[in-house]
């Protein structure tokens, strides 16, 4: 019962920042909204006992992400920051609603009626120890995951050497 | 405990949300917004199943923490992009970018 009222807040928080997040002028306050978005995903992983993800979200997601957005948005322009620039289109907006609400009418009739819902087990009350989630990330056996892993720290070498290519300034020769 | 219903209708709410948002906004700033919604939206489905459906297994725990990194990754490098097409084009809306060689 305290789950649920748990999740029940942690959904309106969601949802509402989600909706002020798209809905606002403001680029800065979208991004301030985000961050209470990933929050408050956070606590749905903390709700379903697996700390290390929600850890993980709080510290990749609100720590590194929205950092690098503020950034971008005080490197990139002053008028979108004043809330000046971005115009919203009355047809755009009618037309992303109807898309937004029949994809969202299928998608949640898809989910509800399929089988799968009855295999619902009962949630395991402990969370994931910490032994296993580091077995699992660094063995190599069946169900194992030191491939993935070391590839990923390549994959974000690349990005790092890739966003610096991008980003720095070109010499004018 | 919790139906496994709502967590799902969470998700596609956000999907959906970030959906709206993606397709109305104009901002290269707030499209990459939007796409973390939706990303998110799908981590909490991974996360969901894993733990509902299938609990002592750990595919869905795993996928969702890759995910997060590569989409770490993928906001570094958009926005390494966001920055550059600023400095070339003074501005950040989508419709100035009309060709991909400045």
């Amino acid at each position: 019962m305290a789950n649920l009222v748990m999740f029940c807040i942690l959904a309106v928080v969601i949802i509402g920042s989600a909706i002020v997040c798209v809905s606002t002028k403001r680029i800065m306050r979208a991004a301030t909204f985000l961050l209470f978005v990933l929050f408050g995903v956070a606590g749905i992983y903390f709700l379903l006992d697996y700390t290390f993800l929600g850890a993980a979200q709080i510290s990749i997601y609100a720590g590194g992400i929205t950092m690098l957005y503020i950034f971008a948005i005080q490197l990139v322009s002053k008028r979108t920051l004043q809330g000046l620039q971005e115009r919203l289109h009355g047809g755009r907006v009618i037309a992303g609603c109807i898309a937004a609400l029949v994809g969202l009418a299928t998608v949640v009739v898809i989910l509800l009626k399929n089988k799968f819902i009855d295999m619902a087990a009962q949630m395991g009350d402990q969370e994931v120890p910490m032994e296993k989630i580091g077995t699992a990330l660094l063995g190599s056996d069946k169900y194992q995951y030191v491939l993935p892993f070391e590839f990923i720290s390549v994959f974000l070498l690349a990005c790092i050497i890739g966003g610096i290519m991008i980003a720095r300034k070109e010499d004018k020769k | 405990m919790i139906p496994v219903e709502f967590f799902f209708v969470l998700s596609a709410l956000l999907f959906f949300i970030g959906f709206f948002g993606f397709v109305t906004r104009r901002n290269l700033i707030a499209m990459l917004i939007s796409i973390e919604l939706i990303l998110n939206s799908a981590d909490i489905n991974f996360a969901v199943f894993n733990r509902i459906l299938f609990p002592g297994q750990l595919e869905g725990f795993f996928f969702s923490l890759f995910s997060m990194g590569v989409s770490a990754a993928e906001t570094a490098v958009a926005i390494a992009i966001i920055i550059n097409v600023y400095r070339n084009l003074h501005s950040d809306q989508v419709n100035s970018i009309e060709n991909m060689k400045f």
